[in-house]
């Protein structure tokens, strides 16, 4: 029964099975091996580093030859590749923590300084002191900020709160001998002071509007040998506004049309503000609509009464249509019915009374 | 990119409420989240809150659209509903019309819809009701605003107009550049 040539054969086919499986196994180990590159990476120069920025430099000569040689996205795609693993590396020798499941590592100060985002800021203009300084050539001379005031027996301020030799805090004013004797020097020294202090602010007010190149703020209508029509417009509008209830009872002249820009402006509500206002807005607004729509519609009664009377003219054709089928029959059925209710009705009223004393 | 105000509210829920009446509030007061009616360029959008928030990171002239179109305001401040709309009216509509076979591809070319291809109409549709139009399958084709009551419809002659078109879905592919 045993065939030596057949055994040999399947000797063979083992053999040969377990060459292939082999053959597979590192075939398989290579292209794993070559997925997972190595993380060492050979270099004729090394990278300059500056990990604070995650920036690495490679000055290492570009072969033109492999460049064109090789296909220009594999070379580009290997040489990034190899850049980037030596910048990790990098990474991975500072010292890492452990901060919820991740690792983490702390980078150092960066070296490379980068250029600022925006443009330095522009110097800001002259203020018309400055702008008038500079043509007369007028320098500042730096004075001291404290100064020593005889009266306190003290050094002070030179300007602002507590301020050296305040003259509005004297106790003693002269009254000049041309002024008028019911004045209050008190009063008139603190009103001079608020009016410089106000004149003050305007003229800051002017010089940041000049700067920014908008309109200073405007001191309403100014008085002027010739207006125009639009300033006496202007001014009407002004007049009429300029009462206690701020123009809201003045009348108009006929025709007149109302002040132009000087209407409310369109303001909408915030894109992203309270949702459910909005949408309670809305629901209102729809309980206000669904209660305007008329409760009786017309098209829709007028409708109903045609349908209606559409199906009574139908109804009354069948009952024609019935009638005419059945003549004989009904009409007699009927003509009797009714002949016998009236007439009967009558005459058995009469017999029965007649018939009554007759049955007795 | 705004919220809609007062007028232009009542202007979109007038046009809305001929379709699917007080449905709109179906639409408002929706169960599965916030969502809301936004102002873009003319056009109003239906979108959720979430997508709202995240439109925001656009520039007004670099967002073409937000959620869903439903039409948008003519220089008049009249409203013009768009097909887009459809997916949200369909399900509510409170009159419809069915087309015949024969007669879905005109309404789809944009044509109005004739008697001889009226295949079923909602009981009580009256003159100038806006109406969604089906196809025989239910799907929906588009909406239109009836031009005959239900009654009438039943005495005029084939050729005379049923419901006039207002938009349907082939306008998905004729005005594919300006639907939004």
């Amino acid at each position: 029964m045993f065939d030596p040539a057949s055994h040999v054969l399947r000797c063979e086919m083992t053999n040969m099975a377990a060459c292939s499986v082999e053959e597979l196994l590192a075939k398989a180990e290579q292209e794993e091996a070559e997925k997972l590159k190595s993380i060492s990476v050979q270099k004729e120069l090394d990278l300059e580093f500056d990990v604070g920025n995650l920036l690495a430099c490679d000055k290492n000569r570009i072969e033109s030859r492999d460049f064109r040689e090789q296909r220009k996205e594999d070379f580009l795609r290997a040489l990034a590749r190899d850049n980037t693993q030596l910048l990790i590396n990098e990474i991975w020798k500072l010292p890492t923590e452990r901060i919820a499941e991740v690792i983490v590592a702390k980078l150092p100060e960066q070296t490379t300084r980068l250029p600022r985002e925006k443009p330095p800021p522009k110097p800001r203009p002259p203020t018309r002191w400055e702008q008038f300084a500079k043509l007369k050539g007028i320098q500042n001379k730096k004075k001291t900020n404290l100064v020593w005031d005889e009266t306190a027996k003290e050094w002070r301020r030179r300007w602002g709160y507590k301020r050296a030799n305040d003259n509005t805090k004297d106790w003693l004013v002269e009254v000049p001998e041309t002024a008028d004797p019911n004045e209050d020097q008190f009063a008139r020294r603190t009103k001079a002071k608020k009016e410089r202090v106000a004149k003050n602010e305007l003229n800051r007010l002017k010089n940041i509007a000049r700067a920014q190149k908008i309109k200073t703020p405007g001191v309403g209508l100014l008085p002027k040998a010739q207006q125009s029509k639009d300033e006496l417009a202007k001014a009407v509008n002004v007049a009429k506004t300029s009462t206690a209830s701020v123009g809201r009872f003045q009348d108009r002249l006929p025709k007149e049309k109302p002040p132009k820009n000087s209407g409310k402006k369109r303001k909408f509500e915030p894109l992203i503000g309270d949702f459910s206002t909005e949408k309670k807005k809305q629901l209102e607004l729809l309980k206000l609509m669904s209660s305007k729509t008329p409760k009786l519609d017309i098209t829709k009664a007028v409708n109903t009464q045609m349908r209606q009377e559409d199906r009574e003219e139908a109804a009354a054709r069948r009952r024609k249509g019935a009638g005419g089928k059945g003549r004989k029959g009904s009409m007699a059925g009927r003509g009797k019915g009714k002949g016998g209710k009236g007439k009967g009705g009558k005459a058995g009223g009469g017999g029965k009374r007649r018939g009554k004393p007759g049955k007795h | 990119m705004r919220p809609l105000t007062d007028e232009e509210t009542k202007i979109m829920f007038e046009k809305l409420s001929k379709y699917i009446g007080e449905n709109i509030k179906l639409l408002v007061d929706r169960p599965d989240g916030t969502y809301c009616f936004r102002l873009h360029q003319d056009r109003v959008f239906y979108m959720s809150e979430k997508i709202l928030k995240l439109a925001t990171n656009f520039s007004r002239d670099k967002l073409i659209s937000v959620g869903t179109c439903f039409g948008k305001f003519s220089k008049t401040k009249k409203f013009r509903l768009h097909i887009t709309a459809l997916d949200f009216l369909a399900p509510y509509a409170k009159f419809k019309v069915w087309v015949r076979p024969g007669a879905e591809q005109s309404f789809l070319y944009g044509n109005h819809v004739l008697k001889s291809g009226l295949g079923r109409i909602t009981e009580n549709t009256m003159q100038y009701q806006g109406v969604v139009v089906y196809s025989m399958a239910d799907v929906p084709l588009g909406f239109g605003v009836a031009a005959k009551s239900t009654q009438e419809c039943r005495r005029v002659d084939p050729m005379s107009i049923v419901v006039f078109h207002q938009a349907d879905v082939g306008e998905f592919i004729r005005n594919e550049d300006t639907l939004t």
